[in-house]
């Protein structure tokens, strides 16, 4: 077994050079491939971005003359420049479309689950890299051809982006035909792409651990990667599923959705949801991962109860899983599984708090380092604590009553969303550039950014809970029309005011990181002291990282232990061999 | 400009309210502790010079108690939750005396249906009106919703009611108004491009009222 396992690492050292297709284009490289994901989904972060500021208009100013809405075909705005309902439904459908799918989910799971779990666990590569490759080639197809809705006739589709049927599978009631039928292809095709990655990231974590790191011994990031990767197995396949049946209700004629020919308009609900839930899981758990390694390193402290953060990401996906039912207390389904649904739904409250007292504990009497990736880190834990709450509300089925499908559950998803994956990508982008790009991104500007986003972003998303209370519907084009709305509309404006600007800081983000690529600080080998196995490679890693399989001697955070103080630090890497430790055993197979 | 739930207008309102109060209580305590503490650990943790970090894995007790509380909390929660959710929306919660309406939703109008003189939907003098619903104070009233097209979500704020209208299903839904006046019925759950216009009035009335409309309708004046 261990010749075995030298051949074949000799001769993953053994990298002949490579053209520029190979190594940038068409790169089996697990670290190329994250680096791919992260530019293609910061695009579509973009994109859905200015999508977000053209809804902010309308609700904000309607009726007004959108500024440079006049270069819109007047399928989208009226001749003066006033954004038409149509697109309005379009834009709301789109943005969250572009947010879920192919913005926070690539950048959360194609971007670091390639990038990290190979270099986190000591291994060279993905266990199937040219499917890897596949992966990232197919999320990018879905995505163009998403976005080639726009400029199809009559545009994309107009049901929202949980695409409730009959709405999208009739064009006589959407409007849409060529739009919808791209919005399914371009989901089928982005599920192959999940799928293909999730089986690769569970495997490369199952068989590719390096010797010595046991499952106990890995960090949480990684374990947050690969529950991540079991829900999206179980998840994605479904949606793809009620697509493909979307697809020919649209295309063949069949009536899977439509209730006149002997269809069922809950069907889809059910089936969606049964993905859409723990796709909401699949967009915090890994952020909760990487935020938890990333609160240990700033803290200077092992993480608070490591195996009850463990037991809580798998708490939560096993429930995240069976809670689909709470988008669905107002449909129409038999009020008794809303009861069951209520209660599953409330228990995913206590391994959420498990986890925000652990990574208090985590910060409780430590020796506090505020680097930019641990400042909005905290913010990702401050923002996910309104987030998690507010969600009791909706939980509560009584409650849920008035609220639900308001812009209550607007600010609600956003202050997971955005207060949570998206702080936990800033911080996350920025920890793990040195290992991508071999630079430091500008910290001062970084803290700028952070400070500014954290007060707009509140600023957006906080009054949205007031307006939803006050009964706004979501999703509607002008709530000027309805009489108890009109007094709320200065507020409508104000969070315009904040989207504005919130939209506008983050280019200071896009400068730092595009900017810092050229010219940012040279990084040092381990920028941050942490203990992680990939600081002890080069920055950038060359193709294949370890010119031989490391050996891991211990858990991924030993800060501050007697052992490091012994050596006159403060952390203790998972790959430094002490002269008490003992060389782990080769690992079978390998 | 409201900063609180619309002003009560049914009898769901209060336990509705209360509830929505207490959770507003607890999350406000739980927010407190959490913000507060963070704070605080950032000050007095922030890293100095010759500062070392107390070096622990985590403390069993601690992790108990944290776990304990949440859980304990939200079952209660649960049970307490359950008790109204089955007395507003369980399917044997409509009271036996209420008077129904047929409420029908299509792209983007609200057809109400009129029992009558007789009182009793499905005989030959039902009458629709669109976009105008018509009901009595301090009566039970059950809307029997339908939809023709795509899902539509009857809403009525101040009544702190909500209900999705499903094609193919047929579904009831009951309130008790409980304060005279003209409200707002808005669609809830986007169901193409008109969502946003998809609304009626609503009139409570008195009683007599109530019966000088019917007979104002039945005399010619319906649609």
């Amino acid at each position: 077994m261990t010749t075995v396992a030298h051949s074949r690492t000799d001769a993953h050292a053994e990298h002949a050079p490579m053209s520029f297709w190979r190594k940038y284009i068409f790169s089996t490289d697990h670290k190329i491939i994250g680096i791919q994901f992260l530019f293609v989904s910061l695009f579509f972060l973009l994109v859905g971005g200015i999508l977000a500021m053209q809804i902010r208009w309308q609700l904000g100013f309607p009726n007004t003359p959108m500024p440079g809405g006049k270069i819109l075909p007047e399928t989208y705005i009226a001749s003066n420049g006033v954004i038409l309902p149509e697109y309005y439904v379009q834009l709301v459908t789109m943005h969250g479309t572009f947010m879920i799918f192919f913005a926070i989910m690539p950048l959360l799971v194609g971007v670091y689950a390639n990038f990290l779990i190979p270099l986190k666990i000591g291994a060279h590569d993905m266990a199937f890299p040219r499917i890897n490759m596949w992966s990232f080639w197919l999320a990018l197809l879905a995505g163009l051809i998403m976005l080639a809705g726009f400029f199809v006739p009559n545009g994309p589709p107009r049901c929202g982006w949980t695409m409730y049927v009959p709405c999208s599978a009739r064009s006589d009631l959407s409007g849409v035909t060529t739009g919808q039928l791209l919005w399914s292809v371009s989901i089928v095709v982005l599920g192959l792409s999940s799928v293909m990655g999730s089986v690769n990231y569970i495997t490369t974590v199952i068989n590719h651990r390096a010797p010595g790191m046991t499952w106990f011994r890995m960090p949480l990031s990684v374990w947050a990667l690969f529950i991540t990767a079991i829900l999206g197995v179980l998840a994605l396949p479904v949606l793809q599923g009620a697509a493909i049946m979307l697809l020919f209700d649209n295309v063949l004629g069949t009536h899977f959705f439509d209730p006149v020919a002997g269809g069922q308009a809950l069907l889809w609900q059910h089936l969606f949801w049964f993905f859409g839930h723990p796709e909401v899981y699949i967009l915090i758990l890994p952020a909760m991962g990487m935020v938890s390694d990333i609160i240990a390193n700033g803290s200077r402290k092992p993480i608070f109860g490591y195996h009850s953060m463990v037991f809580a990401i798998i708490g939560i996906a096993f429930l995240g899983w069976i809670v689909w039912g709470h988008h669905m207390f107002m449909s129409g389904m038999n009020p008794t599984l809303g009861s069951t649904f209520m209660v599953s739904t409330l228990l995913i409250a206590v391994p959420s708090a498990v986890k925000v007292f652990n990574w208090m504990g985590t910060m409780w009497r430590g020796n506090l380092r505020f680097h930019v990736p641990m400042l909005n880190a905290i913010g990702f834990v401050s923002m996910f604590t309104i987030g998690g709450l507010s969600g009791i509300f909706m939980a509560a089925t009584p409650v849920d009553i008035p609220l639900h499908d308001t812009q209550f559950i607007v600010a609600h998803i956003h202050y997971v969303l955005f207060g949570g994956s998206l702080f936990a990508l800033f911080a996350a982008i920025t920890y793990w550039y040195p290992k991508m790009f071999g630079r430091m991104m500008n910290p001062g500007l970084g803290k700028i950014h952070f400070w500014l986003t954290f007060v707009a972003y509140n600023l957006t998303f906080f009054p949205m809970h007031i307006i939803g209370m006050g009964g706004q519907m979501r999703r509607i084009y002008d709530p000027t029309i309805y009489d108890f709305l009109k007094p709320q509309q200065p507020l409508n404006e104000f969070i315009s005011y904040a989207a504005f600007a919130l939209f506008a800081i983050q280019f200071l983000f896009a400068f730092n990181f595009l900017w810092s690529l050229k010219f940012g600080q040279k990084a040092p080998q381990n920028p941050w002291d942490d203990n992680g196995m990939e600081w002890s490679l080069p920055n950038p890693a060359p193709h294949g990282n370890w010119e031989r399989t490391p050996n891991v001697y211990r858990g991924p955070y030993e800060f501050s232990s007697p052992e490091a103080e012994a050596r006159g630090s403060d952390f203790l890497p998972q790959y430094v061999k002490l002269p008490t430790d003992r060389d782990p055993a080769p690992a079978a197979g390998h | 400009m409201r900063w609180w739930l619309p002003d009560a207008g049914s009898t769901f309102a209060g336990p509705i309210d209360s509830l929505f109060l207490a959770i507003l209580i607890i999350t406000g305590i739980a927010l407190v502790v959490v913000e507060v503490g963070l704070v605080a650990f950032l000050i007095r943790y922030r890293g100095r010079p010759g500062r070392k970090a107390f070096y622990t894995h985590g403390s069993t007790r601690a992790e108990v108690i944290w776990t304990a509380i949440p859980a304990v909390t939200m079952v209660a929660l649960g049970l307490i939750s359950n008790h109204y959710w089955v007395l507003i929306k369980g399917r044997s919660s409509v009271p036996p005396n209420a008077y129904h309406l047929g409420v029908h939703a299509k792209q983007f109008e609200w057809q109400v249906t009129y029992p009558g003189p007789d009182g009793k939907l499905g005989t030959a003098d039902d009458f629709t009106v669109r976009n105008q619903l018509h009901v009595v104070v301090n009566q039970p009233t059950a809307v029997e919703l339908t939809s023709e097209d795509a899902v539509h979500s009857f809403f009525v704020p101040e009544w702190r009611l909500k209900q999705d209208a499903v094609p193919g299903m047929h579904i009831t839904a009951w309130f008790q108004a409980t304060k005279t006046g003209q409200f707002e019925l808005g669609c809830a759950e986007l169901c193409g491009m008109g969502h946003y216009r998809m609304r009626a009035r609503v009139f409570v009335h008195t009683p007599e009222d109530y019966k000088a409309w019917l007979a104002q309708q039945a005399a010619g004046g319906s649609e």
